[in-house]
């Protein structure tokens, strides 16, 4: 069965996804309406920054993320290395793509139309946002959750770098599988390994009962 | 109090410059053919685009001048689209009821009820947007704008995406809306069956200017403008039905120009009715017709006349300050010896009861 440390670990990487997730989503709304509206011709520029954690190695975001947030970082010192706000900043960069790109092609898929009418029934801009943009948008909102979740679950790369492996406080259930494999704990490595994979199974088949139309992360 | 509206913009590749006052009540068609700059002008009005240096004032408000600009959802006014565009996410009833919400208006009033009774939705109200016909969302979309009690409505195409027997099922409601609203309508259209149905006043757009504007029977009657084209050219008579006869089955309209007899139809003694008579039903003689089958005929003076194409030529009839339009051959024409100034007969085959 689960020994105490594998739960703690699952707990802390069901706690960092989470914690995770509700930023992204604060995060990336802004940022994906902006992305969907915007008529500035260099927006692109800001969609690949985005996209990079699709196609980049998880070290070297993590490489770099150590850097900046390490005693010596451009962040002027920050603490933040090797500790659990240290990996949500790491999984709330390493998943944005997630996040962004779903909701900002739902917010496209809205279209203008549903705001302008709403402007011509009395509706601010700020309310026709929460009351017509939002609704409409929530298969965007329903996928851009739930791969931003399980995007973070499934993190290694760039908790390694700059997590490190600390019980209690960095060490996430992808960690705690490679501990085991490491130490040729096979069967703890299992148990761990389905328990994620049933996770993830049963957030991505809830994607497609929720919005029947899928669409994936594109890059 | 009056609508007033000066603009000089470019958009996408068309200019629309142009300076209108249009009246404060009735149905202004705004008429032109595509790309002639209707649409831009509906928006500009509506505050959805924003064009430096407009000017427009609804009833002595000012909505935009040179030193402001009201924001669209500030405006007291309603609007539809081609497209109904209803809120998915919401159900008849809310959709409806929508913009009270958002202004904080009481909801449940019976100025809503009686727009949902003067539109039939009262079956419809807790379906979805989705589940509706193209015609009912459209009614629904009109529903939506009038309860948000607007000064002045827009409605932009609001038939053009329907097939003809959806356009047939609204175009009742839209007579009624004309009947008994008391705001100003602006209705954007390129069917002159829908300008002859419902509108009042009309302007006439092309290439973002106003060729045109003044009332829909003055200005049908014009040979210059596109209306009096082709197989189209038609014009407009306002007449006011006195008498039904059932043995018959007959009504009888009266113009200040004399009666027309029609086939018998619902309306009250002493209602308006416009009539729509086409250049190609109307002919012409010298002399009145006792042995013909024809019964409307009438006194009338040539006033105008223009070639349409080689054979035919179209030939503009007054009778006591109503227009007829007669279409000829050129043949008939040269050999009746027709010229301005001329009294002769018009014998017209039929109209059409157009509103």
């Amino acid at each position: 069965m689960l020994t105490p440390d594998d739960i703690e670990a699952l707990t802390l990487t069901l706690k960092l996804a989470a914690v995770s997730t509700v930023i992204l989503l604060l995060l990336g709304t802004p940022l994906a309406w902006w992305l969907a509206h915007t008529r500035w011709r260099a927006k692109f520029l800001i969609e690949s920054v985005i996209a990079l954690p699709l196609v980049l190695p998880p070290t070297v975001l993590g490489f770099y993320l150590l850097l900046a947030l390490g005693p010596n970082g451009i962040a002027g010192g920050s603490t933040l290395a090797f500790t659990f706000f240290g990996l949500v900043v790491g999984s709330v960069i390493y998943s944005l793509p997630f996040v962004v790109q779903p909701l900002q092609d739902a917010f496209i898929n809205v279209g203008r139309r549903p705001l302008e009418i709403a402007a011509t029934l009395r509706t601010s801009p700020i309310r026709a946002f929460f009351s017509v943009a939002i609704p409409l948008a929530r298969p965007g909102f329903i996928t851009a959750a739930i791969l931003g979740f399980a995007h973070t679950l499934g993190e290694f790369g760039v908790v390694l770098m700059i997590g490190g492996n600390i019980p209690g406080k960095t060490r996430v259930a992808s960690i705690a599988i490679y501990d085991h494999v490491e130490s040729l704990e096979y069967a703890q490595a299992h148990i761990l390994a389905a328990v994620l994979l049933v996770i993830s199974f049963v957030m991505l088949v809830a994607v497609f009962i929720l919005n029947r139309r899928f669409r994936t992360v594109r890059l | 109090m009056s609508i007033e509206l000066r603009f000089d913009f470019q958009q996408g590749g068309f200019s629309t410059k142009l300076e209108l006052e249009l009246a404060s009540n009735g149905i202004t068609a705004i008429f032109g053919p595509s790309g002639s700059g209707k649409t831009s002008l509906l928006r500009a009005i509506a505050g959805l685009d924003h064009h430096q240096g407009s000017f427009v004032s609804v009833s002595g408000i000012i909505w935009q001048d040179g030193n402001h600009f009201v924001p669209v959802h500030k405006r007291p006014l309603g609007v539809v689209f081609q497209q109904a565009s209803l809120f998915s996410h919401l159900d008849i009833m809310e959709n409806i009821e929508f913009g009270r919400k958002q202004a904080g208006l009481p909801m449940g009033n019976n100025e809503t009820s009686s727009i949902i009774e003067m539109l039939d939705l009262r079956n419809l109200l807790h379906r979805r947007p989705a589940n509706l016909s193209g015609g009912e969302l459209q009614r629904v979309a009109l529903a939506r704008a009038l309860t948000v009690e607007p000064e002045l409505l827009l409605l932009d195409e609001p038939l053009a995406s329907l097939d003809e027997k959806r356009k047939n099922e609204i175009l009742p409601y839209l007579e009624t809306l004309h009947r008994e609203s008391k705001i100003p309508i602006l209705y954007v259209t390129h069917s002159l069956n829908e300008v002859s149905r419902l509108a009042d006043q009309m302007v006439v757009l092309e290439g973002g200017e106003v060729v045109a504007s003044g009332t829909v029977v003055e200005l049908f009657s014009r040979m210059d403008l596109v209306m009096g084209q082709d197989d189209q050219a038609s014009t407009l008579v306002d007449t006011e039905v006195v008498k039904h006869d059932d043995r018959f089955g007959l009504s009888t309209l009266v113009c200040s120009g004399g009666d027309f007899t029609v086939a018998k139809f619902d309306a009250a003694i002493g209602s308006v009715a416009r009539l729509r008579v086409f250049a190609r039903d109307v002919s012409v003689t010298l002399s009145r017709q006792m042995d013909t089958s024809i019964q409307n005929i009438f006194d009338v003076k040539i006033v105008d006349f223009k070639p349409q194409g080689t054979a035919h030529v179209l030939v503009s009839l007054d009778f006591s300050g109503q227009a007829l339009f007669a279409r000829l051959t050129q043949k008939s024409f040269s050999e009746l010896d027709l010229n301005p100034g001329k009294k002769v007969f018009a014998q017209v085959k039929s109209v059409a009861l157009v509103a």
